[in-house]
């Protein structure tokens, strides 16, 4: 009785090493962390270029001192992945990068895994250590992610391939990279429950891709040609495609506000824990920084009334390009099954070359790129956006968000021909005051009409028509053989 | 304390020169810089926000994250400068630029204060002229390559989390950080470089440049 009372006291002894708080902060942490990792990696797979602003003074969102954007469906990725579960020991995180083609080849470029060992380190400080390690260990995946050979190719994605991404908990899937693959290993976190490491592993076999261009073409000025009605990145109901949405869209899509009552702690002391309420020493030898319950739980609690929702901070100035960015509804709503058979309802935001919604749409309408254009492309030219462009800012890459949208399951969208003739102006070109202006003009240029001599009905019925005629102008001939002769020795 | 030291090699064309120098020390310098400090009551201090930016090179197949801090870059670029210009344009050469972490220690009078490095980053630099456009969109790749590896040994080290000053009190943090900056505060580091001639001996203008130093009063 007594030996059981030993050994049960000597476990839960064991397990209170960690004081609740610190339990309570190290989790938080971990799952800030993991969040935080992902952001970093998806937004670095955007295809271009992040700019965050430095603040003097801290906002209390920022998470681990450092300005990293939280986009609204890769949290809400996240979460769904993570299902209520930290990254522990034999259960890591995983982002997968993919990418995929326009004619629907795809290929795993790489994979992130977030993942913890057995190894503790008990006497390292929760609240100050692991929390400034785990900053710096995302300022090193910062870096990292623009040396691995996805980067170039995220930067350079547009009409011919997209870049995926998926997050996935559990077992780390290493096969569909190829045979080679390197590891590059970010860096690692001790903690009193284990080590955190983070690490990458990337493909080095891009065979498949050598043969084809992948440079960024322009479309034909004035005519949108949709190549592929049927989505060419369909099927990848389980993988997002790495676009950005700026904040403050299809907020009721994801309910980020939890987040919200969970702010970082920002208070550090330079007093030891016993020395609490102390001002700190002069002119001595600094302190060593402890943990500081005290004044975190204070911030904490000082904060959760009055700081804005973590979602809902708006970005930056300087990332402003961002914030005009398109877009076509991101297919990162539909996760993990196909077919559409989320009926999300929101409110997109107006693109370049996107006709103006007039109310909300559902996703099921968004199947097809530039199905808007598709069924009125004939008539209401008052609505073309072509025509009249909406006053929205244009984006650098339209096409590229509208591409983006189709990422999800299919949901068996109508029929549709096969290419979108949409009406044009050139530049420079006035009202049609003129029978013939630059604008037919060019269209006729464009389009001239087939020659009737190279069509096969016509042909053939000249040809039987000809066998005819021949006997009558072989006489012709004949009788004006003279004349022929005299031509022939003119030219001589 | 011994003071930790890191070499990194590169060989870069003339022109790749500022580039170059510029993501190695910004990638060092982005792990090194933390939020400005602003101390509170009660012995106290919550940390700013760092921002970061992504920068692409022009001479180079590359890019690399530095810290958004216009002010930091322009103390860097200078500094690459006149490194730049003391390395010479259009010839062959080989130099090093060295970034240095170092710790303030207040001595009495008449003694001034001691600077005491706890981190040194040692960039050797191999200049090379290439003869036409072919090699040089060769050189692109392979230095963005290189620059990569470089940049992965950096974290490699950096990782290791071997000696950081300790996190200093108010009146402490000047001999810890540099906190003339508006926006950031890279602990306190200096920047010296030193050109070695093609026959590899060192010269005798081996120039000292002084960022942030007692000295210079």
């Amino acid at each position: 009785m007594l030996a059981s009372y030993v050994a049960k006291r000597g476990h839960s002894m064991m397990d209170s090493d960690l004081s609740p708080q610190d339990k309570k902060d190290l989790d938080k942490f971990i799952k800030f962390f993991a969040l935080k990792t992902v952001q970093v990696i998806v937004q670095a797979r955007l295809g271009e270029k992040v700019c965050t602003r430095s603040l003097s003074s801290p906002t209390g969102s920022d998470w681990f001192n450092l300005a990293i954007k939280d986009i609204p469906e890769v949290t809400h990725e996240s979460k769904k992945a993570l299902a209520g579960q930290l990254p522990g020991i034999e259960r890591s995180m995983c982002v997968e990068i993919s990418l995929k083609t326009s004619e629907g080849d795809s290929m795993e470029l790489e994979t992130w895994c977030l993942e913890m060992n057995e190894k503790c380190d008990r006497d390292i400080k929760v609240s100050y250590t692991v929390y400034n390690r785990m900053s710096l260990l995302l300022k090193s995946l910062l870096a990292i992610t623009r040396v691995t050979p996805a980067y170039k190719l995220s930067r350079k994605q547009g009409h011919d391939y997209v870049i995926l991404y998926r997050i996935y908990f559990g077992e780390v899937q290493l096969t569909g990279l190829g045979e080679g693959f390197q590891t590059v290993r970010v860096g690692v976190v001790g903690t009193p429950i284990g080590t955190i490491t983070l690490s990458c592993a990337y493909r080095t076999n891009l065979a498949f891709m050598s043969t084809r261009q992948f440079e960024r073409t322009a479309p034909i000025m004035g005519i949108i040609i949709d190549h592929f009605v049927e989505r060419p990145f369909g099927n990848v109901g389980h993988m997002h495609p790495c676009i950005y949405r700026a904040p403050g869209e299809d907020e009721g899509a994801y309910n980020g506000v939890e987040d919200s009552q969970e702010v970082c702690t920002t208070s550090f002391s330079t007093s030891p824990p016993s020395q609490m309420g102390v001002p700190g020493k002069e002119g001595g030898v600094p302190q060593q920084v402890p943990v500081q319950p005290c004044h975190g739980a204070q911030a904490e609690h000082r904060r959760v009334s009055s700081c804005p929702p973590a979602d809902h901070v708006p970005a930056t100035p300087s990332s402003s390009g961002e914030d005009a960015e398109t877009s076509s509804r991101s297919v990162g709503v539909k996760s993990g099954s196909p077919c559409g058979l989320l009926e999300t309802t929101f409110t997109r935001k107006v693109g370049a070359f996107v006709n103006k919604p007039g109310t909300k749409v559902t996703t099921a309408s968004l199947d097809l790129p530039f199905a808007a254009f598709a069924p009125r492309a004939y008539d209401l030219e008052e609505n073309d956006p072509m025509v009249q462009p909406p006053e929205s800012s244009a984006t650098s890459s339209p096409l590229q968000g509208s591409l983006h949208s189709q990422g999800s399951g299919e949901s068996g969208g109508p029929a549709q021909d096969d290419f979108v003739m949409v009406d044009f102006k050139p530049a420079f070109s006035k009202d049609d005051l003129l029978p013939m202006d630059l604008g037919t003009f060019y269209r006729e240029f464009q389009n001239p009409p087939q020659l009737t001599s190279l069509t096969i009905d016509v042909s053939s019925q000249s040809m039987a028509e000809d066998l005819d005629a021949l006997p009558e102008k072989l006489a012709v001939y004949e009788k004006n053989i003279d004349e022929f002769d005299a031509f022939v020795d003119t030219l001589q | 304390m011994n003071c930790r030291s890191e070499v990194l090699e590169v060989s870069v064309e003339g022109r790749q020169v500022d580039e170059a120098m510029l993501a190695l020390l910004h990638t060092i310098l982005l792990h090194r810089s933390t939020g400005k400090f602003h101390y509170k009551k009660e012995g106290t201090y919550s940390i700013g926000t760092v921002g970061t930016q992504d920068i692409d090179c022009d001479y180079i197949d590359f890019s690399f994250v530095r810290v958004s801090s216009d002010e930091l870059d322009r103390v860097i670029r200078k500094a690459v400068g006149e490194f730049k210009d003391a390395m010479g344009n259009g010839t062959d050469g080989m130099g090093q630029i060295s970034l240095e972490f170092y710790q303030k220690k207040k001595s009495r009078w008449p003694f001034s204060d001691e600077c005491i490095p706890w981190e040194v980053w040692s960039i050797k630099v191999n200049v090379v002229n290439l003869a036409n456009e072919q090699e040089r969109q060769i050189c692109r790749e392979k230095v963005g390559e290189k620059l990569g590896e470089k940049v992965i040994n950096i974290v490699e080290v950096i990782n290791q989390h071997e000696y950081l000053p300790k996190m200093p009190t108010q009146s402490e943090v000047d001999n810890v950080f540099d906190t003339s900056l508006k926006d950031v505060q890279p602990y306190l580091y200096k920047i010296t470089f030193q050109i070695t001639d093609t026959l590899g001996t060192s010269v005798s203008t081996t120039m000292r440049r002084l960022i942030k130093d007692t000295l210079a009063l």
